[in-house]
Order: C-alpha cells, then sequence, then structure tokens
C-alpha cells in the first residue's frame, strides 16, 4: 500500500519546519552522546599525566588537514542549499558530492593515519587513551559515513527537484558533525 | 504561499479519506497508524510484564523455600538466580514501564489530544517499533544462549558485567547489552517524534496551555530521556567492547575506572524514573479531572514543578553511589539535590489533592487506580528521603529496605499508573467498556498484596537483609524464624497478587468483544480524544477540532452541563 503523509506532517504551529524541527532534535540527542564520551575522556586525561606521552604519536598535520577538509565539505553544503533554495538543481547536485567528495577524503586520511598508528603497534589495547582515540574518532567516522550515504540518497531527490528542504537538513547534521570534530581535534591531535 | 496558509488550504479541503480496506499485514504488523503502533507497543509491553512476573515469582519462591523444587520452573540454581533477577529488573523497566507507559500511552494519545490525525513522521514510528520488537527478540534469545542470561544485575557494574569469569554468562552478557542499546535508539526515535508532533500538530487554537497534561509530561519525559542516555549509550559501547573485544575502559588493573560505568548509568538511571514517572502522573491528573468533575488545581505550577524536577533530575545521580568511594563532600552536595528535588514531586502531590479537594468524587475503576497511585507512590517518596541522606544511606546501601523503596515507586508507575490509564482510555481504544465490578475485584486484588509484600521487605530491610543473596539459609543472623516468616509472607502475597491479574486478563479480553457499547465520550471529559469516534478510524477525527479553551473546564459555574469540551465554541 503507497505511503501517504499524513496532514499532520504539514503542520507547524511553531512555523519551523517539522524537518528542520526534528533534525535539531536529532543533533541534541546525538551531542549528549559525543558529549558523555568525551567528557569521560578528558576526566581520564586529568588523573593520566602519562597519556601526554601516547598522544604525542597522533599526526597534528593529518588532523590539521582534516580540519581543513571538513571545514571545506561543510562550506560546500551551504552552497548546495544556496543552490536549491534558488532551484539551481544542476549546482546544488554538483555541491552535494563535493562535500561527499570531502567526507572521502577525510576518511581517506584517516585510514592512512590509523594504518601508520597500528604498524606502529598502537592498537585499541595498547592502553584507554588508545582505546578512547579508536572508539571516539571511530565513531565520528560512522557518522560521517552515516552523513555521506544520506547525501546521496538526498542528491537522487535533488536532481528531479524533490525534497528539497532535506538539503537544509542534511546540512545541518553535516555541521554537526563537523564541530564534533573541532572538539576531537584538540582533544586528541594537539593536547599533548 | 509561507507554510501555515498551505497547511490551512490542505486542511480546508480535507474530507474523509476514502483509503480502501488494508490487508492483515499493513494494518497490524507493518502499519503506520499511531494507534496501532500504539497497540503493538502495549501489547508486547503487557507479554514483558508476565515474563516478567513470572521470574519475580520464581526467585520469590526460592527465597521463601530455598532449594526446593518451584512448580513451573525446577529448582533454582544460583546461576539461574542471578540470571532471573537480573532480567526480571531489567524487563520491568526497559521492557515494560517504558513501552506501556511512553511508548503505548503516547503513540495512542499525542495525536489524539493535540487534535490530528498521526504522528508527524509515522514511518520514523514503525521503525521505532520494530527496532523495540528487535530488542525484545535479542533479550529473550540471551536467556537460550550457553551460560543462560545475562547474570550481574539489571545495573551491570562492572568489573562484575565486564568479565565472564565473574558473571559466568559470557553470551548473555553482550546480548542483554545489545539488546538494552537497541531498546535505547527505539526510544529515542519515538522520541524525537513524540516532541515534534506536539511542538508543531496542535490543532488550531490550542496554545501551550491549552495542551493536556499528559501530553506535556509524556513530552518532558522524552526531553528527559533524549538529554540523558546519550553518556550510557557511548558508556555501553566501552563495556561492550570490554566484554567482547578486551578493552580496559572499567578494569582498573590497567588504568580504567569501574565507577565511571556508576556515573554513566547513574546520569541516565535517575532521570530515567522521572521519564516513567511523569506520564503516569500526567494520567492520574487527566483522571483525577475527570472523576471529581473539578478543575486541576494550578495547572501551570504542576508544568513549572515538573520542569523544575526534570532539570534537578540531572544533578542527584551520585546518591546512588554513596558507598561506591565517591569524595564524602560530593555525597552531601548530592544529599542536598536529592532532598532539594522531593520539593516539586511534592508538590505536585499536592496539586493533585487540592483538586480532589471539594470535587463531587466518582469511585470508578480508573479512579480508584489513581487515588492508589497518589497513596503508595507517597510512601515511596517518603522513605526516599531516608536514601537520599547519605549517613542513613550507608547502613541502608544494597538492603532490602531499598529494594522496597524502589518498588513502592515504580510498582505505582508502572502497574498503578498502566491500569489507571487502561481503564480509563480502554473505552476510547477498543469502543467499549470494561466491566466495573471485575476492575474494582482486580483493583483491591492488585493493591492489597501489593502492599502485603513490599512493607515485610522495609522491615527486613532495616534488619541488615543484603539484597542479592541467593540463599539465606547460609547466613545464620538472617536465617531466624522471625525474618523467614515474613519472607515467606511476602512471597504468597506475590503469589496472590500475580493470581489476581487472572481476571483482569479475562475482563480485558471479553470487554473488547463483548463489552457494553461505549460512545464518543463515556466519561464525559474534556480532552479531544473524547470527541473523536470510538475506536477512532484511520485518519482519527471526521473534521478536525479546533480548540477553543483549556482542557480542565469541569464544573463551570453559569453552564448547564458540567463539563466544557475543548472544541465546542461556546
Amino acid at each position: 500500500m503507497a505511503f501517504t503523509a499524513p496532514l499532520a506532517t504539514a503542520r507547524s504551529a511553531t512555523d519551523i519546519p517539522t524537518g528542520r524541527l526534528a533534525t535539531w532534535w536529532v543533533v541534541v540527542s546525538e551531542i549528549v552522546i559525543f558529549g558523555g564520551l568525551v567528557v569521560c575522556y578528558i576526566m581520564f586525561r586529568l588523573h593520566h599525566t602519562d597519556w601526554a606521552e601516547h598522544a604525542s604519536h597522533t599526526s597534528t598535520t593529518a588532523g590539521a588537514f582534516n580540519t581543513f577538509v571538513l571545514l571545506t565539505s561543510s562550506l560546500f553544503i551551504v552552497l548546495a542549499h544556496q543552490a536549491a533554495s534558488a532551484r539551481d538543481l544542476k549546482k546544488a547536485f554538483r555541491y552535494i558530492w563535493f562535500t561527499i567528495g570531502g567526507g572521502c577524503i577525510f576518511l581517506v586520511v584517516k585510514s592512512i593515519e590509523w594504518t601508520n598508528e597500528i604498524s606502529h603497534g598502537y592498537t585499541l589495547f595498547t592502553n584507554n587513551f588508545w582505546s578512547f582515540y579508536y572508539v571516539t574518532t571511530g565513531l565520528h567516522g560512522l557518522h560521517v559515513i552515516a552523513g555521506m550515504v544520506i547525501m546521496a540518497i538526498i542528491s537522487i531527490g535533488v536532481k528531479k527537484g524533490e525534497h528539497l528542504p532535506r538539503v537544509e537538513y542534511i546540512g545541518i547534521y553535516w555541521h554537526f558533525v563537523d564541530i564534533v570534530w573541532l572538539f576531537l581535534f584538540p582533544l586528541f591531535y594537539i593536547a599533548k | 504561499m509561507t507554510m501555515a496558509e498551505s497547511t490551512a488550504a490542505t486542511e480546508s479541503s480535507h474530507e474523509v479519506h476514502h483509503h480502501k480496506e488494508p490487508d492483515f499485514w499493513s494494518k497490524y504488523v507493518f502499519s503506520t497508524d499511531h494507534k496501532m503502533i500504539g497497540m503493538q507497543y502495549m501489547f508486547t509491553g503487557i507479554v514483558m510484564a508476565l515474563i516478567g512476573g513470572y521470574m519475580a515469582y520464581v526467585f520469590r519462591m526460592q527465597l521463601a523455600y530455598p532449594g526446593e523444587h518451584v512448580p513451573g520452573f525446577g529448582t533454582v540454581t544460583p546461576l539461574a538466580y542471578n540470571s532471573l533477577i537480573t532480567n526480571h529488573g531489567a524487563i520491568m523497566i526497559f521492557w515494560v514501564a517504558m513501552p506501556i507507559l511512553i511508548a503505548a500511552l503516547g503513540n495512542f494519545l499525542i495525536p489524539l489530544m493535540i487534535g490530528c490525525d498521526d504522528m508527524v513522521f509515522p514511518r520514523i514510528n514503525r521503525l521505532s517499533y520494530q527496532i523495540f520488537l528487535i530488542s525484545v527478540i535479542v533479550l529473550i534469545s540471551s536467556f537460550f544462549v550457553p551460560g543462560g542470561g545475562f547474570g550481574g544485575a539489571w545495573t551491570a557494574y562492572p568489573p562484575l558485567s565486564a568479565q565472564s569469569q565473574y558473571n559466568l554468562t559470557p553470551f548473555g552478557a553482550p546480548l542483554w547489552l545489545l539488546a538494552v542499546a537497541l531498546e535505547f535508539v527505539a526510544f529515542l526515535l519515538g522520541g524525537i517524534n513524540f516532541i515534534t508532533t506536539t511542538m508543531n500538530a496542535r490543532a488550531k487554537g490550542m496554545k501551550m496551555y491549552d495542551i493536556p497534561i499528559m501530553v506535556w509530561m509524556i513530552v518532558i519525559a522524552s526531553l528527559l530521556f533524549m538529554a540523558s542516555v546519550g553518556p550510557l549509550i557511548a558508556g555501553a559501547v566501552m563495556l561492550l567492547f570490554d566484554q567482547t573485544l578486551g578493552t580496559t575502559f572499567y578494569n582498573p588493573e590497567n588504568g580504567g575506572d569501574p565507577v565511571l560505568w556508576q556515573h554513566l548509568f547513574w546520569f541516565f538511571g535517575h532521570p530515567e524514573v522521572y521519564v516513567v514517572l511523569l506520564p503516569a502522573m500526567g494520567a492520574v491528573a487527566e483522571v483525577i479531572c475527570v472523576f471529581s468533575r473539578k478543575k486541576l488545581f494550578a495547572y501551570k505550577t504542576i508544568l513549572y514543578t515538573t520542569f523544575a524536577t526534570g532539570i534537578l533530575s540531572f544533578f542527584v545521580w551520585a546518591h546512588h553511589q554513596f558507598i561506591a568511594g565517591i569524595d564524602p563532600r560530593m555525597a552531601h552536595v548530592f544529599t542536598v539535590t536529592t532532598v532539594i528535588i522531593s520539593i516539586p514531586i511534592a508538590e505536585m502531590l499536592f496539586c493533585y489533592i487540592a483538586t480532589l479537594f471539594g470535587g463531587s468524587i466518582e469511585l470508578r475503576t480508573p479512579m480508584l487506580f489513581a487515588l492508589a497511585f497518589l497513596a503508595e507512590f507517597l510512601i515511596g517518596g517518603v522513605t526516599g528521603i531516608y536514601l537520599g541522606s547519605s549517613g542513613m544511606d550507608i547502613y541502608f546501601h544494597d538492603t532490602y529496605f531499598v529494594l522496597a523503596h524502589f518498588h513502592y515507586t515504580f510498582f505505582p508507575i508502572a502497574i498503578i499508573g498502566f491500569f489507571t490509564s487502561i481503564y480509563y482510555w480502554f473505552p476510547k481504544m477498543f469502543g467499549r467498556m470494561m466491566n466495573e465490578t471485575w476492575g474494582k475485584i482486580h483493583f483491591w486484588g492488585t493493591i492489597i498484596p501489593f502492599n502485603c509484600i513490599f512493607l515485610p521487605l522495609f522491615v527486613l530491610g532495616m534488619a541488615g537483609q543484603h539484597r542479592r543473596i541467593y540463599n539465606f539459609k547460609n547466613f545464620p543472623d538472617l536465617a531466624t524464624p522471625d525474618l523467614h516468616n515474613l519472607r515467606i509472607f511476602a512471597t504468597w502475597s506475590a503469589v496472590v497478587m500475580l493470581v489476581f491479574q487472572i481476571p483482569f486478563m479475562i475482563n480485558f479480553m471479553v470487554s473488547i468483544f463483548r463489552g457494553k457499547k461505549a460512545g464518543k465520550n463515556p466519561w464525559k471529559a474534556n480532552t479531544l480524544e473524547w470527541t473523536a469516534p470510538s475506536p477512532p478510524p484511520h485518519g482519527n477525527f471526521k473534521e478536525l477540532p479546533v480548540v477553543y479553551r483549556p482542557p480542565y473546564e469541569y464544573s463551570v459555574p453559569g453552564r448547564e452541563k458540567d463539563y466544557w469540551p475543548q472544541n465546542e465554541p461556546n
């Protein structure tokens, strides 16, 4: 049976579109997940001065490059949103795929980093610093992948001119993923 | 055309939907209708409650008659005992209280009470139930793996929960954790739906303070859940890695910290109490207004105290950890916050009692349960003040006093709250009335044995009986006839209470098919769900309602009728 959206979905008592509202609530629930993880890490870090030694083995250069890549991809999704609002479908489609490209570069750099670290003997089990490092950046990486998949799906709709507000919603999510990285970068790459 | 205008345009042209009759699968199994999803949650919750109740019966028999054959189970081994108490706790909270109070009532009531045709995201709603169902299947299958179901207590403290050489359930433990994590995901999806629906899909004219308390409570509960569960999801991933991969987040030998889990667990665990309490409070508010024909006393105050409770509930978690080696100065802080949180809750109860004052009270079954909720929860709340004081808690910690206190809060919430709601909203759900006489028999058969189970447990707790003991015969101080007779009394009370659920089940099933036709508004209530047909069809309302006034205008002077539905122009 074909699904027809109920009237409720179109209502907007707050004057905020329902999709945007829901995206923000998703972001809120994600903030507490990452927040919990980051706070645990910080509490441990304060009690283990010896972790500075381990932290010095993460590559600040790679981290900085990835920060740059993610921030640029965020710019692209904003441009995609702008193009979608102007109903410039081709441009919006292109910018969405630029954003996905940014995500790809991020993941490639990340996997080179991980390979490097693992081949030097720093694995998930080396000590708790490395456990936190792999779990936290890994969870973040999963969010990057999820964002890319959703963007690819949205881009199909954009091509047909359907569901254009979704470009904005994925943009909110992508910025969130970006901002999480802005916390992880100093915590795992700069503080030594 | 703006969003609001386009909505108005579609709604004015809205007529009764002429859907073709959906087949069995899309009507009952893969439905996106909020009412059907609510029913799915409710029936799953009831089945889980039966499983949880059966577990309680088995380990209570073991406690009363240690080592003897338990009818319907066999001999309870220590391993089985651990698994039973762990899963009884987890099931009753995560798979009974949560799905029934939040998910079932929230799904069924929110769109009806705010006057719209469905949730704003019906397919996410369906996904939420499907993930929940998977979590149920994972949990139940964990009972049948080698080693049996998880046996590290429902709070899952490491190192007991993290290392299988301690909990002896190498497969049960990770499966249990996975089930809990899936259940959290299901409720996050559901919660986002509840909050967005209430914010955006309200009927025309329904302002913030026209929203029924029930809906407010479910929304605030969803917010609390959303804001508190994140750290535990992160913590659960860490624990799962400790269990299965061998990381050492919680292992002190390698620089980990077992108390970290306790912080993460209770940072969620305490708000969780309010997550399930608030919907029960909401249901009670609706019922006492209708059956005392009075306006809810201090609607806004109740709302503000709810917000205060919600915020404070994030600052009390360490009162579960007074003997976990936390700094005594911190213990003082948490004692103070814990005692403070009793103020808004007490204020709420006072508002409810003030609502009753001077009303024309009609003791129908839902009202009896609502009144019992107030009385029993009061005992739970007052004993909580003993435990919240760090000095007292050092003696009482992990005794049956804690257990009895806990059940005096959660039993009123999950069981009495559920019965209040089901007896009250049954006519709306199924279009027929339940039998009053059998309802009253069920009421007294539940409430009296309930007190007979847990009052003796307070006494046992004060005598120093520890919570997690398999066989008290091994402890001469606790095996005296005085204490043991109390244990036997509590066990038989539990059996009596379980037996009295049979009339309820029969009444429930028979009334669905044979009950008296209810009509639209059998209780003469004001809120919008009573303006829809019973049971509401797909799309809920023939014509979407418009709201003109707050929900509790009962016995307004100068009016002929003693109620004034929200959608009547005058």
